[in-house]
């Protein structure tokens, strides 16, 4: 009877848009048919990160945080100085286990059990907060080494790149408009190219569900809107989720925006929203 | 951070716990002997029957000695040993009884009576007294029956042992004798271990039951044995003893024996573990503060050390009179020189290759060879030998089988004081806060107004120092040479991996753990094999604990 | 013909690596003939003492390049690369001992003499088979090769990195120093394997003998270096380096790191390992000592001499240090360390890019005064090479 009951529920559930349903948990969605290390977002959330905490020595970095992310969404997140984005990342991409909570990336796989680089093949990429590149790759190089391929050690050893491939790099080095220094190595680049560059290699990768670190600290305002372009154009096929301090930035760019505060969510909705939101007020003013 | 913190007093109360034992079972019990003699006995005084001695033939000396012993007077026993040992002389002129002893090329002639040493500096102006087998025996005897009677403590302690490995019906005797005036509790136990050994060669089997539950408690070797061949059959499934409630009693108390030489074994094991983890603590000390303050592997580390065992031994060369304050001399002077030469190279290297570890451990490794081969050059490629201070040298004997020598209980006191105090340099003082600002944030704590540069020359300099003073503890305990850091750096090495970097409470647990490991390891696997088994283990356990044992966590560390 | 247009893309940009492949030829050339046919009172006469001597060097380059594989290129700075080293050369030992055969001191035709000397009755297990050249050979790749893999495995995986890694290394070398010094392991103790009659064969005392082993060694060089070259100029040699560069954007891209590390770990380690082999029989010895953790230090300064992440200039260290050590062992014994000493320091503080550095900015300096135009290709080749060294060390 049981059983019956369970196979009735996920019937009548997949009658209906994911969306409107309420967010769940991933476990209590019953079976699916997907091959394991397949990204499975029948449910339409791409991330679900359930009562998530951290703490170094003592400090919570982040207390008891849950966040939901749609397939397709572009979300922002902000919150002060020491509010847990970054760790929340790094939890996300497997650098740093958390002491309970789970993080699941689609209906079947779990975060907290893979290493960064399984992370990497599953569809998540991520932007670090200090542009982080290969300094003495060429530009080139650094995207070729991002391109999505076989990254195990022997196929690596004998790779060598096609014409599609190398179309591709030149599609992006286009995009991230970066093609006349193709053959610099990336240590040349400016603060702000090198955060293009970065981008461009999440480009080359293709992954899933983007995590974008402060894209735009050291950038021009031309070079704003570049990125805002690029970010809200790559949503729909990823999904994107955006760290940003420029408050500008997220106006230009967010539909929907979490506010993180000592390691947990206070707020989520839309820009205007959390802008009158007093709480919000209370973090960002001080008491 | 709690438990961390209860580690921390567990740590420090057995500390105390052991420093306490060690104080408190310092020598010096020792009760001063004021002998006080019967004068005017009868016809023998020593005066006029040393002049018997220079009798000729063996009967006669024979009558000298049974003569002199029944003179009661402290000079007797160092004539009977200067005649055992050939050292008791004649002067051939007018008959003179002398000691005679060699110092070097010259001789060294006093007189036995007055003691007064005689302007003699020729050998063949004297005459030896000699001595046969028989007499020689016969000696052994009353040496053994005097010093068994002697008023020092230690002097009769020893004897009673000595008396013991061969019991007899004298012997017997005089344990007994010995037994109704004895007040110390250790002579009074071996004496009556002594005489129940006797009474288990007896034929009375209360004797024997009796004497095997007195031997329970003793832990001579002799008893060992003696109980080992009552209760166990020779080679040809023979019994020496015919009763078979003795032979159950005697096993059973040699299992109670094995017991407690097992239990003293750990203990042995134990201490000798701590004595090796503080001499690796002193030297990775220094280089856990190098290492975790400035980041900076010193591969000069050990060289630092054999610098300061240097400075030790030339302090000796210049007082050679006065080696136990020489100690003292050597070991602020060692921190000095040391720490000098640690602020030179930190001066005039490292202080170009701040955030290049790698290469800093290799340009330290340079300045290794090159001070090896300094004092190659200096002092010659042999090894030194520094004299050991008397209050130094001997051990503490707790029992027959297990003694601690005195040198390594000093060793494990010192470094702990080391630790102490520079757990407060780093606590307490203004440079303690600069340096612990400067290890956790450079930038911060220059934009704080640190002078960094000062600070990162002290704190490699208090590290160097450190090591000179560990080269001062070494000095005591092997020959000081070109490669004395080659020994034991690597071994400090482990110390620091595995403790945590930059976690003096790390050093100290990772020191002491890896003393005791190696110890227990040695008797089972060999000296070498130990060795090998903890690089091993320690290549593992950094499996699980990459950071060591007291990690620094946090986003800081990640960096 | 698909396999020479390979090197010769390879060799493409690489002036350094031609040079150093067509010395080699030269070498092998020139001085075996010197040696062999031309009379000993000539002066064009190269003495097998000479030759044996530039054998020597030929494979501590070997060596040198394997290191500067896993350092230069890696970023891991092993201090234990001396052990491969050994392990190579104590397998080749082997099966020179059992060649041996009957002729030993003792004369038992199974057992080397130190083994009848403590009274062994049999061959231990692992000394079975050694009498066959072909599995010696294969023991001189797979020893040190098993070592690298499982020590490697251990440490990448925990992510053991930078200067703890380097001692773990070193520890590694002080513990099998200190195993191959024991009677008992059955390596021959202190004294090591010594006294080597023939290999394949023909006598080792022999000059052919030699000028072959000569040549073997300056073909292996020049495989190990076009081997090396190969694997730096392929995807894989970037992916290493962006490890070395930054571990962690190699990781969130997708690479799993720790394989690449233990992949070029292993390759170096073999690397290694046949420069051992092909040391022992030139020497006619090899010991214990060979595992000094000062051994393998000084093997990083010949690297660091040459200058790092070039491959070539590794080569190039090895030989000059090694000529250095030489000359001044024999006329200023007790100088020798003193100049060692001082080379670590001055290469570290003063040329971290060592002497391929040096060459290149006296070439740029020159280029700058004739040329204003120098090729785009070639100097990013060498910026790259030299830039990297502030960057390694993390």
């Amino acid at each position: 009877m049981r059983e019956l009951d369970r196979l009735r529920n996920v019937m009548r559930r997949d009658k209906v848009f994911d969306f409107v349903q309420e967010k769940r948990l991933p476990f209590s969605a019953g079976r699916h048919s997907v091959m394991p290390g397949e990204l499975d977002i029948s449910h339409g959330t791409i991330l679900y990160v359930e009562n998530i905490s951290v703490s170094f020595d003592g400090f919570k970095a982040l207390n008891d945080l849950t966040l939901y992310i749609n397939d397709g969404e572009l979300r922002c997140i902000i919150g002060p100085n020491g509010a847990g984005k970054t760790t929340m990342m790094d939890v996300i991409t497997g650098k740093t286990r958390p002491d309970s909570g789970v993080a699941y990336f689609g209906q079947t796989m779990d975060l907290t059990r893979m290493s960064e680089y399984e992370i990497a093949h599953a569809g998540i990429g991520r932007k670090f907060q200090k542009p982080t590149i290969f300094p003495f790759h060429t530009i080139f190089e650094n995207l070729e080494l991002a391109m999505a391929a076989d990254k195990q050690v022997w196929p690596t050893l004998f790779a060598k790149l096609n014409g599609e491939q190398r179309d591709r790099i030149d599609d992006v080095m286009e995009i991230i408009g970066l093609k006349d220094q193709r053959d610099h190595e990336a240590t040349s680049l400016s603060h702000g190219q090198k955060q293009w560059l970065e981008i461009g290699m999440l480009l080359m990768q293709n992954p899933r569900l983007l995590l974008v670190d402060e894209p735009v600290a050291g950038m021009t305002h031309q070079e704003m809107d570049k990125t805002a372009e690029l970010l809200k154009r790559l949503a729909g096929d990823h999904s994107v989720v955006v760290v940003e301090h420029d408050m500008d930035f997220v106006r230009s760019i967010a539909e929907t925006v979490t506010v993180l505060h000592e390691g947990s969510v206070l707020a989520e909705g839309t820009m205007s929203e959390m802008q009158t939101d007093p709480r919000v007020k209370e973090v960002y003013l001080g008491e | 951070m709690q438990r961390l913190l209860s580690i921390k007093y567990i740590i420090l109360v057995s500390l105390l716990f052991i420093s306490g034992f060690v104080v408190a079972s310092e020598p010096g019990n020792t009760v001063s002997s004021d002998a006080v003699h019967a004068e005017g006995v009868p016809e023998n005084n020593f005066e006029n029957t040393i002049p018997l001695f220079t009798g000729k033939g063996f009967k006669k000396k024979t009558a000298a000695v049974e003569t002199l012993v029944t003179v009661d007077d402290a000079r007797v026993l160092s004539i009977l040993q200067a005649m055992l040992t050939n050292k008791l002389y004649y002067v051939k002129s007018d008959k003179q009884v002398v000691f005679l002893e060699k110092q070097q090329e010259n001789i060294k002639v006093t007189d036995v009576i007055s003691n007064e040493i005689l302007d003699i500096t020729e050998k063949s102006k004297l005459k030896k007294i000699s001595v046969n087998n028989k007499l020689r025996k016969l000696l052994r005897g009353y040496i053994a029956t005097l010093r068994v009677k002697s008023q020092d403590d230690k002097v009769r302690a020893a004897a009673v042992q000595q008396v013991i490995k061969n019991m007899n019906e004298t012997s017997y005797a005089l344990l007994i004798s010995l037994l109704e005036t004895e007040k110390n509790e250790s002579i009074v136990k071996d004496a009556q271990a002594g005489i129940a050994l006797w009474d288990l060669s007896s034929g009375d089997k209360q004797k024997k039951l009796a004497a095997i539950s007195t031997l329970t408690n003793s832990l001579l070797p002799e008893v060992k044995n003696k109980l080992e061949s009552l209760a166990l059959p020779d080679a040809d499934g023979n019994y020496l003893e015919a009763d078979e409630l003795v032979r159950a009693k005697a096993k059973s108390a040699l299992v109670k024996i094995n017991d407690r030489i097992a239990y003293y074994g750990v203990l042995e094991n134990i201490v000798f573990g701590l004595s090796l983890g503080s001499v690796l603590l002193l030297i990775a000390i220094g280089l856990a503060i190098t290492f975790g303050v400035m980041g900076v592997i010193n591969m000069a580390h050990g060289e630092l050390m054999m610098i300061g065992a240097y400075t030790a031994y030339v302090v000796q060369q210049i007082m050679p009179n006065y080696i136990g304050a020489s100690i003292f001399v050597a070991m602020p002077l060692a921190f000095i020189v040391a720490g000098a030469f640690g602020v030179a190279i930190e001066r005039l290297v490292i202080r170009f290759m701040y955030g290049r570890p790698l290469e800093t451990l290799l340009a330290t490794f340079g300045i290794s060879l090159i001070l090896q081969q300094l004092v190659r050059v200096i002092f010659g490629p042999t090894n030194q030998a520094v004299v050991t201070p008397a209050f130094m040298s001997g051990s503490l004997e707790i029992n027959p089988v297990f003694a601690i020598t005195y040198n390594r209980l000093y060793i494990f006191a010192f470094s702990i004081m080391v630790l102490i105090a520079l757990v407060l340099i780093l606590k307490k003082t203004r440079l303690g806060l600069q340096v612990r600002a400067v290890s956790q944030n450079r930038n911060i704590a220059k934009a704080m107004g640190i002078r960094s540069e000062w600070v990162d020359a002290l704190t490699f300099g208090l590290g160097a120092g450190i090591a000179g003073l560990a080269g001062v503890a070494l000095s005591q305990l092997t020959n000081v040479g070109p490669n004395l850091g080659q020994a034991y750096i690597i071994d400090s090495f482990m110390v620091v991996v595995f403790g945590g970097v930059g976690n003096l409470w790390g050093t100290l647990v990772a020191a002491m753990s890896l003393g005791v490991i190696n110890k227990f390891l040695e008797p089972w696997a060999g000296a070498v094999m130990a060795k090998i088994l903890v690089l091993i283990f320690i290549i593992l356990f950094i499996q699980k604990r990459p950071r060591g044992l007291f990690p620094q966590k946090g986003r800081a560390a990640e960096s | 013909m698909a396999h020479q247009s390979l090197v010769l893309t390879m060799m493409k940009n690489d002036k350094g690596g031609t040079t150093l492949l067509s010395i080699l030829l030269a070498l092998i050339i020139i001085i075996p003939g010197l040696n062999l046919f031309v009379a000993t009172d000539s002066i064009f006469h190269v003495s097998t003492y000479t030759l044996t001597l530039l054998g020597k060097y030929l494979c501590f380059a070997l060596l040198a390049i394997a290191l500067d594989l896993v350092w230069g290129y890696c970023g891991i700075l092993s201090l234990g690369h001396g052990a491969f080293f050994a392990l190579g050369g104590y397998a080749m030992g082997m099966y020179l001992m059992r060649q041996i055969g009957d002729r030993g001191v003792y004369g038992n035709p199974e057992l080397p003499d130190f083994m009848v000397f403590l009274n062994w009755s049999e061959l231990p297990w692992y000394w079975q088979g050694f009498d066959m050249f072909w599995f010696a050979m294969l023991m001189v790749v797979l020893v040190p090769g098993l070592l690298a893999f499982v020590f490697g495995w251990l440490a990448f995986r925990s992510r053991v990195t930078g200067v703890y890694l380097s001692i773990m290394t070193q520890a590694l070398t002080y513990a099998l120093l200190l195993a191959f010094f024991r009677n008992e392991m059955g390596f021959g103790g202190n004294n090591g394997l010594t006294d080597f009659k023939d290999i394949l064969g023909f006598n080792l005392q022999a000059g052919s003998t030699r000028a072959v082993i000569f040549i073997a060694s300056a073909v292996a060089l020049a495989l190990g270096y076009l081997l090396s070259r190969y694997i730096v100029t392929s995807k894989l040699g970037r992916v290493v380096i962006a490890v070395r560069d930054s571990e962690d954007r190699a990781r969130f891209i997708g690479y799993k790191v720790e394989s690449f590390k233990l992949w070029v770990f292993v390759v170096s380690a073999i690397l290694a390992g046949i420069a051992g082999a092909l040391y022992v029989p030139q020497v006619g010895i090899i010991n214990p000592g060979e595992f000094s953790p000062l051994n393998s230090i000084e093997l990083v300064v010949w690297v660091a001499v040459g200058g790092r992440a070039t491959l070539y200039g590794a080569a190039l260290g090895a030989v000059a240090v090694n000529y250095g050590k030489t000359y001044f062992t024999a006329v200023l014994p007790e100088l020798w360390l003193f100049a060692l000493g001082a080379l670590f320091i001055v290469v570290t503080v003063f040329m971290p890019k060592g002497l391929v550095g040096l060459w290149q900015q006296f070439r740029k300096k020159q280029a700058k005064t004739s040329t204003p135009e120098t090729s785009p290709d070639s100097a990013r080749d060498s910026s790259r090479a030299t830039n990297s060294i502030q960057q390694g060390d993390d």
